[in-house]
């Protein structure tokens, strides 16, 4: 067989299993999970009625319930002067979180990610830019007000934690000289001073913390959901979509939580890596390997919801004071730190 | 002249948010694994299989209760439908000729759109012949026609009551 039609097919393969097997089927659980997991935060019972052939599994079927649900709604429209960009603002928000997941490598080698770009980081940037679209599209084609503010909400608080957001994984650029998720992840294989594994997290802690907060702000999760603040704007910039379009834009919201879980494991946690387990090779290593990427990836998840369910959410000038007079400051600080370090150590 | 609210100074842990959040991050887990393997704390009523209590003076659906020989114990004497607040009660007399009690009610119609629920009528009755003690709900309707109930339907409710008439204790 040709060897490009080849890698191709195994490309199409890869892709897939990732985003149909992995990313689609972790969304559709997480959007039964977090009405579970917030309904017992907060002392409820949470979805509990789906049932199929008299098993409920504690809603578990609402997973399947909620999209069918949804795809029957009417799909009402508002009478905009945009309708094409009205259409395609959901479509804006699904598909560049699904994209970032082309460069996220599951496991060791070439195997196990669809592109081994050497300057990964920079498609995931350029990747992560494009979100606000979606919700500015969404917000300027529903015409309508509530919308609209939310739309300047959500460009506002997008373009400038994205910025601060950038900056924080700049240290981590340095230290391990790489921009290349999976040579980002390599390095984050030896041990440190013999007894803790050389992760982001420990080698760049405050990046971690920082680049969590503006990645979450990113995504417009509370504490920033003013975008969506139901008590100002109604639901923000998809207040007037409905039925399967709705859906896409939360869809897209919890694609990019995973999205941001499988980032900041590759950039913090080590990836792949088993701590004080410095090899390659072997199928019983690499499936472990791949598991607890996906261990790490899933207690990600796990922090930003249970944040997202503890915190109340944040004014807006309080958000822009955030963003623009502690992270950014703070993230340019590290930077500099970093660099200073490394120049001594060197 | 206004008041100097004093606020609580934040310090330097507290302003960097970061040991409030993993403490808020704290609470939330707990109450997650007490709700999962400990002492539930879940205050939710799941309404159809479950009900909640009510108290013994809830006021529900309306019932006309009945004399020993079937017939309403309402003597039609128009003081319900007078206290009333939101006029829902319409009654029509009708005469019994020769008893002891005059009157009856020919037609007894509460229209439950109207009522509020407020028990002035049951307070207001002399003859123990109106009660709110049901305890159902105020049912829903698919047509406003409907919700005017009649003396059959609130004589169906109803239940054999031997007070004296005329409000003295037995």
């Amino acid at each position: 067989m040709d060897p490009i039609l080849a890698a191709v097919l195994f490309a199409i393969i890869k892709i897939s299993i990732i985003l149909l097997g992995y990313v689609m089927l972790f969304a559709t659980v997480l959007t039964w999970l977090e009405r579970k997991y917030s309904a017992l935060i907060q002392d409820r019972i949470g979805p509990n009625r789906a049932e199929v052939a008299g098993l409920r599994l504690g809603g578990l079927f609402h997973m399947i319930a909620d999209p069918i649900k949804v795809l029957f709604k009417e799909d009402f429209m508002p009478r905009t002067e945009n309708p094409i960009m009205y259409k395609m603002a959901p479509w804006l928000s699904v598909v560049p979180p699904m994209v970032i997941f082309a460069v996220i490598p599951f496991g060791p080698g070439d195997m196990f990610v669809i592109s081994n770009a050497p300057l990964g980081m920079l498609f995931i940037f350029a990747i992560a830019g494009l979100g606000v679209y979606g919700s500015v599209f969404g917000a300027w084609a529903s015409n309508s007000k509530f919308a609209l503010l939310g739309g300047l909400r959500a460009t506002a608080q997008m373009i400038s934690y994205e910025v601060a957001m950038g900056l924080n994984l700049v240290g981590v650029f340095m230290i391990y000289e790489s921009m290349s998720l999976q040579g980002i992840i390599v390095e984050q294989g030896e041990t440190l001073w013999g007894f803790l594994p050389a992760w982001g997290l420990f080698l760049q802690p405050v990046s971690f913390i920082l680049f969590m907060a503006s990645a979450i702000a990113e995504n417009k999760r509370a504490p920033f959901d003013l975008t969506e603040a139901e008590s100002e704007l109604v639901a923000g910039y998809f207040t007037e979509y409905s039925s399967m379009k709705f859906a896409l834009f939360s869809l897209g919201e919890f694609i990019e939580i995973i999205a941001i879980a499988c980032i900041a494991s590759c950039m913090f946690l080590g990836g792949w890596q088993i701590p004080f387990v410095d090899a390659t090779g072997g199928i019983i290593l690499t499936s472990l390997q791949i598991l607890a990427f996906l261990f790490k990836v899933f207690v990600l998840v796990w922090l930003q919801m249970t944040i997202r369910w503890t915190l109340p959410r944040f004014r807006y000038d309080q958000l822009m004071k955030l963003g623009w007079l502690y992270i950014l400051p703070l993230s340019l600080a590290n930077i500099l730190a970093t660099g200073v370090w490394l120049y001594f150590a060197a | 002249m206004g008041y100097k609210v004093a606020r609580p100074e934040l310090n330097i842990f507290e302003k960097s948010y970061v040991p409030e959040i993993l403490k808020g991050v704290g609470v939330s887990s707990r109450h997650f694994f007490r709700n999962i393997f400990g002492k539930k704390d879940i205050v939710t009523v799941e309404y159809p299989e479950v009900k909640p209590d009510y108290a013994s003076r809830y006021r529900g659906h309306h019932r006309l209760m009945a004399r020993e020989d079937g017939t309403a114990r309402c003597v039609a004497c128009m003081l319900c439908s007078t206290a009333c607040p939101a006029h829902c009660i319409t009654i029509e007399a009708g005469d019994y000729g020769d008893t002891d009690v005059e009157k009856y009610p020919v037609k007894f119609e509460i229209d439950l759109l109207v009522c509020v629920y407020c028990g002035m009528c049951e307070e207001a009755c002399p003859c123990d012949a109106i009660r709110m003690d049901s305890g159902i709900h105020t049912p829903s309707q698919m047509y406003r026609k409907d919700g005017r109930v009649g003396k059959v339907d609130l004589m169906a409710l109803g239940d054999l009551s031997i007070a004296k008439q005329g409000g003295e204790l037995s």
